[in-house]
């Protein structure tokens, strides 16, 4: 048999052929979202202009888009390692919840620790808080055959009962003159810093990203969570675990967004509160699908979509245009980028063979 | 006459699950009445609010059910119902018409279904991301759109169904109520024969169960899916209207709050059947007014936990461990003719 | 119906001789194509008033998507239809059922969860107004099971009847529709022997009332049984027709496949050694709690090969799962090479020697998605030289794919192909490359050969010979009788879970095996 010589194409060929969906859904919704501001009788231009100063205008706007991308790094993939084995993660919010609660709790309650101990293990704490509530739909799925998206929903929402529940009650901030419900603020000693403009955590997340692409890509757990993702019958004649694999797979997608959740209180807000985490995890399911569920892309749709949120408020402010446009602008990212039928439309592009997204279908099926 | 019939026991003519609902309503009803001789203002007072509390539920359901029986799985319920929320609001803001404003709303959640409509048999997104990107979208269009301060010209009122309203506890409670509380009411029960006892209903379950079947006995796939998505989406449109233009009568930034959700699990719950997730609704209706009645009394229940439990139910019936909900098998799958 | 008295000019030789002169459906010079296949090329057929037309031809051979055409499911790319003499354009099935014609498909199109009733019913409702009339529909599906002795329960749930019964609702849902053609596709696949015969009864009664049927089929025995007229198809061409006075079964063997077929295999009598297979009274329960493997026991020696005889749903594919390690079973005991093997572990199973190859190879045994590289160490990924510590050795698994495919002959662009953008017989190869390329002592093959075409068969029975005499243990489950047959050294029948009895090939006969598949001691 002749040995068949892999493609010589160039590689900046190749990489545009893995990002050109995501680049053209992008501007598609730069030009979408210019639309709606022009209709409002915003000019697009002015808005993108301050949107893009407060992003990047300084060391401080850049700083402050660091810290947006940082939780968006860990929900992005949390999702993204789900959606690798065939899951649909949809409670990224609900673990990133309860690490960001529960680091907090850890942060304020326990005194006198060295910042080398506290905040190691408040971050664990988190870490372990959001890989026990990811277990939750991995044990319903793996033995009952409950659908993730239908558990994760409702256990989002039971995670923002139960927080808000704790902050307003047992572990409210009691200090005079607090009247909002919150949790007390974390010891010094439990706060990460920066190293120049750059937070700590964005490091890590950074280096976590590198360690999920090793483990998807050269491990044999990542073989088996890829298999599993893409054919699970196959998996089993294989002899993989693959209930095992599946509960695996929500704990370290839950540890991940967890951990997203105590960086944040650690790292930026200082203490745990409701809301200031909010979305967080919906918008991971972006980051993911614009980075088409690649751990290092996740960086960059983080990066994007952080830049977004760390300009909007400049945006508001200067060009008297609402945040919210951000929320139109990524709603259609995710459309466009999910339905690249519509992108390959519009730029008349062909289909080629590559390899598909592979998400969940309905919960009809077991 | 056939010979083939399956051996019965000597009870088998009972129908047990209909006495079971006859028994479990005389002993609601008789809750009520023994509450109602003791408190009177009280009794009213949770009933009411448990049906303020289940009717946007209730129509969130509805839409849930029309398009999953027809195998398009809706998680953007909760945009729906927002967008027409604030659609109807700012209808109301500029003409001072309810009527107008309600058929506005009804008009929204309409295009928004036909968009998912769109999103999941044309091109064939997934379901679930498209359901999220309606959500996205509508927290983001109506945070953008709206403005801060604008007023409406009131709300609709109660209309007395004539004698009706008078008879005592019932009367008040189903026969004075505003228009889309009357309207959900009749809606449930249309829906239970619209579903159970038509053709229509007989061809949407066909599609959601196995679309193939229906295709290869002539049955128009994608007209029955495009269909009871945009009917859906007229309920979700409702829902969103009563909470504007009945319920609150203002309009604030995400104020849906994720009852579309808590509509999704009434809906599982409910095992994706109109009248029994109406009762859900009506069940996690009573929770709600009862915590708000315990905390009246001095009873302390944080009111997050009562909050939590349609969610722990939906949990509990979806993984089978009490009464197994099984959803339409098709439901997800886009549908691909050969 | 009036009687359609079109004396057709065009009335063929088989026409005049079956005595049939009315010609109710004609396809002329019908070409289909599919993204790299021609699935049908100028074909033309013939159906004529109460007769039974079989379609024969291997799978693959287009037969199926020739009747889709008809039934409007596709749609041609060039040629007419006529239907008693006017041409008839079907573009969806509610032109075909317009047009009085029904199908009744291999996988049956049947709603699981609605009652008998409601499927008849749907897509022809009896209404009123807006509202099903049950009452009515029921009345009117009551007369036909009575006047076609095609009884079942109305009420009675789909997916709780046996696969029978689910087909007499298939055909009645055609009758209540008021079909003259009739369109059948494999529809003794998952009959008993006896309830095929049933079956044929009800053919012929429909065609006493003048019902014309279009019989597919691959099975040769079956076609001369109920056929008036046989038309050949092979590679999306007609190849040929006769009657069954004017043929027999290699006649027809040889139309099907296009050259001589050998329907023996060749080999040399088994030298069996020690045993490596031994199942001790092992009970399964099926997905529905239902008991359906009773108390079997067998044994597999080295160098000989078991085949399991049965029909389709009598326990076989449990008894597998369980064997291979995919299915818990609830009492019984399953050694391999002496050693007992727990429950449910496949890769235990998979390291003490047994290969695997599954019935459904796209969806058991190969992740399409995957390059040959990753398909060929599925299941030894984890072990050295492939993985270290955990880290896999990507140049170990491209050798390892490499000279597999090499040895097995994979017709493919590279390694790094993807396994779906093969054809199903190099997929199939790869499969058995992966199985049969470790240390295995014991073979599992579970309808290997299903929907391949005979060359692929060929193939696939001499690789089990090749692995028997190498001294091999091979377990060979097959719902084909001739399969089994020709492969086996020993014959275990399966009847409702049990292994009714063990007979050695030389003196089995069909008949005998038959009568035991149909549950006759």
């Amino acid at each position: 048999m002749e040995s068949v010589t892999p493609s010589q194409n160039n590689w900046l060929q190749k990489v545009w052929f893995s990002v050109r969906i995501p680049f053209l859904a992008i501007i598609l919704a730069l030009i979408v979202g210019a639309v709606v501001l022009l209709v409002s009788g915003s000019n697009p231009l002015e808005a993108y202009a301050q949107l893009f100063k407060g992003a990047f205008g300084s060391l401080k706007n850049f700083q402050r888009v660091l810290e947006k991308s940082t939780p968006l790094i860990f929900s992005g993939l949390a999702v993204a390692l789900g959606f690798k084995a065939g899951l649909f993660n949809i409670g990224a919010q609900g673990q990133l919840l309860l690490g960001a609660i529960i680091a907090g709790f850890v942060g304020f309650s326990i005194k006198g620790l060295p910042s080398y101990v506290h905040i190691p293990l408040a971050l664990l704490c988190g870490i372990v808080a959001g890989a026990l509530y990811g277990a939750i739909p991995g044990l319903l799925k793996a033995f009952s055959g409950a659908h993730e998206v239908i558990t994760t929903i409702m256990l989002n929402y039971i995670a923002i009962n139960l927080t808000d529940y704790l902050s307003d009650g047992p572990w409210k901030d009691m200090s005079p003159g607090n009247i909002v419900s919150r949790l007390p603020a974390i010891e010094e000693s439990a706060k990460i810093g920066t190293i120049g403009p750059v937070p700590i955590g964005f490091i890590v997340a950074v280096l976590i990203a590198f360690l999920i692409w090793f483990v998807i890509n050269r491990t044999t757990f990542g073989f088996e969570i890829n298999s599993v993702g893409l054919n699970p019958h196959a998996s089993k004649y294989a002899g993989m675990r693959t209930k095992v694999l599946i509960i695996a797979a929500l704990i370290v997608s839950g540890a991940l967004a967890g951990l997203g959740g105590a960086v944040e209180t650690q790292g930026v807000v200082g203490r745990y509160q409701p809301g200031f985490n909010a979305g967080i995890g919906f918008d991971g399911i972006t980051v993911a699908l614009l980075a088409r569920n690649s751990p290092i892309a996740v960086i960059a749709s983080s990066l994007l979509l952080g830049a977004m949120k760390g300009g909007a408020n400049t945006m508001q402010f200067y060009a008297n245009v609402p945040n919210e446009i951000i929320d139109i602008i990524q709603g259609t990212m995710l459309l466009f980028v999910t339905a690249e039928m519509v992108v390959r439309w519009v730029f008349k592009m062909r289909k080629r063979s590559e390899t598909e997204i592979t998400v969940t279908a309905g919960w009809g099926q077991r | 006459m056939i010979s083939e019939t399956v051996k019965r026991g000597p009870f088998s003519h009972i129908n047990w699950k209909l006495w079971r609902s006859v028994i479990l309503a005389l002993l609601i009803l008789a809750a009520i009445l023994f509450f109602n001789a003791r408190n009177p203002a009280e009794t009213r007072a949770v009933l009411r609010s448990t049906l303020r509390y289940a009717v946007p539920l209730i129509l969130g359901a509805l839409c849930g059910i029309f398009c999953e029986r027809a195998g398009i799985v809706n998680i953007g319920i909760e945009g729906q119902m927002l967008l027409s929320a604030f659609t109807s609001y700012m209808t109301n803001a500029w003409t001072g018409n309810l009527m107008f404003s309600l058929f506005v709303g009804m008009v929204t959640g309409s295009i928004v279904g036909l968009f998912l409509a769109f999103l999941s048999i044309k091109l064939k997104l997934n379901q679930v991301i498209g359901g999220t990107v309606i959500n996205i979208l509508a927290a983001g269009i109506t945070g953008y759109f709206y403005q801060v301060g604008t007023t409406t010209k009131g709300k609709f009122a109660s209309i007395p169904l004539g004698p009706l309203a008078d008879i005592p506890i019932i009367g008040p409670l189903l026969f004075n109520n505003p228009p889309i509380t009357y309207i959900a009411i009749v809606l449930v029960i249309v829906s239970q024969i619209v579903l159970f006892n038509t053709r229509w209903g007989l061809r949407t379950r066909a599609v959601g169960e196995h679309p193939r079947a229906a295709d290869t006995l002539g049955v128009d796939v994608f007209k029955i899916r495009y269909l009871n998505v945009l009917i859906g989406g007229v309920m979700a449109g409702l829902a969103g209207a009563f909470l504007t233009l009945e319920g609150v009568g203002l309009f604030e930034r995400g104020m849906t709050n994720g009852r579309g959700f808590i509509a999704l699990a009434v809906m599982i719950f409910g095992k994706w059947n109109p009248i029994s997730s109406a009762m859900a609704a009506l069940f996690f209706g009573f929770a709600n007014a009862m915590q708000t009645q315990l905390q009246f009394m001095g009873i302390q229940i944080a009111h997050q936990f009562v909050g939590m439990i349609p969610y722990l139910l939906t949990i509990i019936v979806v993984s089978g461990f009490v009464g197994r909900s099984r959803a339409p098998a098709a439901e997800g799958i886009p549908y691909e003719k050969e | 119906m009036d009687t359609l008295d079109l004396t057709n000019d065009k009335t063929t030789e088989a026409t005049k001789m079956t005595g049939k002169e009315t010609l109710i459906l004609e396809a002329r010079n019908i070409y289909k194509t599919f993204p790299g296949t021609i699935a049908n090329a100028d074909v033309s057929l013939e159906l004529h008033r109460g007769e039974v037309l079989a379609l024969l031809g291997e799978n693959g051979a287009g037969k199926s998507t020739l009747m889709n055409v008809i039934y409007g499911l596709y749609t041609q790319d060039s040629g007419e239809i006529f239907l008693n003499g006017e041409p008839y354009s079907i573009n969806n099935p509610h032109d075909a059922i317009a047009a009085g014609i029904g199908m009744v498909h291999q996988h049956f199109m049947l709603v699981p969860v609605f009652t008998v009733l409601e499927n008849v019913m749907l897509g022809a409702e009896t209404c009123r107004g807006p509202f099903l009339n049950k009452k009515a529909a029921e009345a009117k599906l009551r007369q036909l099971e009575k006047s076609f002795g095609l009884e079942v329960d109305p009420h009675a749930i789909i997916e709780e009847l046996p696969v029978g019964l689910q087909q007499r609702v298939e055909i009645l849902k055609a009758l209540y529709r008021d079909v003259e053609i009739l369109i059948m596709d494999e529809p003794t696949a998952v009959l008993t022997p006896q309830e095929t015969e049933e079956l044929f009864k009800i053919m012929r009664r429909l065609t006493e009332r003048g019902v014309s049927i279009v019989f597919i089929t691959h099975k040769l025995k079956e076609v001369l049984e109920i056929a008036d007229r046989i038309i050949i198809m092979r590679r999306g061409h007609v190849v040929g027709s006769a009657t069954p006075a004017e043929t027999d079964e290699h006649g027809l063997a040889s139309m099907m496949v296009g050259r001589e077929v050998i329907l023996e295999v060749d080999k040399l009598p088994a030298e069996p050694g020690d045993t490596v297979l031994e199942v001790k009274q092992l009970n399964v329960h099926d997905a529905n709690q239902l008991h359906s493997v009773k108390d079997c026991s067998l044994s597999v020696r080295a160098g000989e090969v078991l085949g399991v005889a049965g029909v389709q749903g009598n326990g076989q594919s449990e008894l597998v799962e369980a064997i291979t390690g995919l299915r818990r079973y609830n009492s019984g005991e399953i050694w391999i090479d002496g050693k007992r093997m727990p429950q449910e572990k496949p890769r235990v199973l998979v390291e003490n020697g047994m290969a695997h190859i599954p019935e459904d190879r796209q969806k058991h045994g190969l992740i399409l998605q995957y390059p040959l590289t990753s398909n060929f160490v599925l299941c030894n990924y984890y072990r050295e030289p492939y993985s270290r510590h955990g880290v896999l050795n990507a140049e170990a698994i491209l050798k390892n794919a490499d000279a597999l495919i090499e040895r097995f002959d994979v017709r493919t662009p590279s390694a790094e192909t993807s396994a779906g953008d093969l054809s199903g017989g190099n997929q199939q190869k790869v499969i058995v490359g992966r199985e049969l390329s470790r240390d295995v002592s014991l073979v599992i093959a579970n309808q290997p050969t299903r929907g391949l075409d005979v060359g692929s068969i060929e193939y696939i029975h001499q690789t089990l010979i090749d692995m028997r005499d190498a001294g091999v243990g091979v377990l060979l489950v097959s719902s084909e009788l001739d399969e089994i047959m020709s492969v086996s050294d020993r014959i275990a029948v399966m009847y409702r879970g049990e292994i009714v009895d063990v007979l050695d090939a030389r003196d089995a006969n069909r008949e005998h095996i038959g009568l035991l598949m149909a549950g006759h001691a």
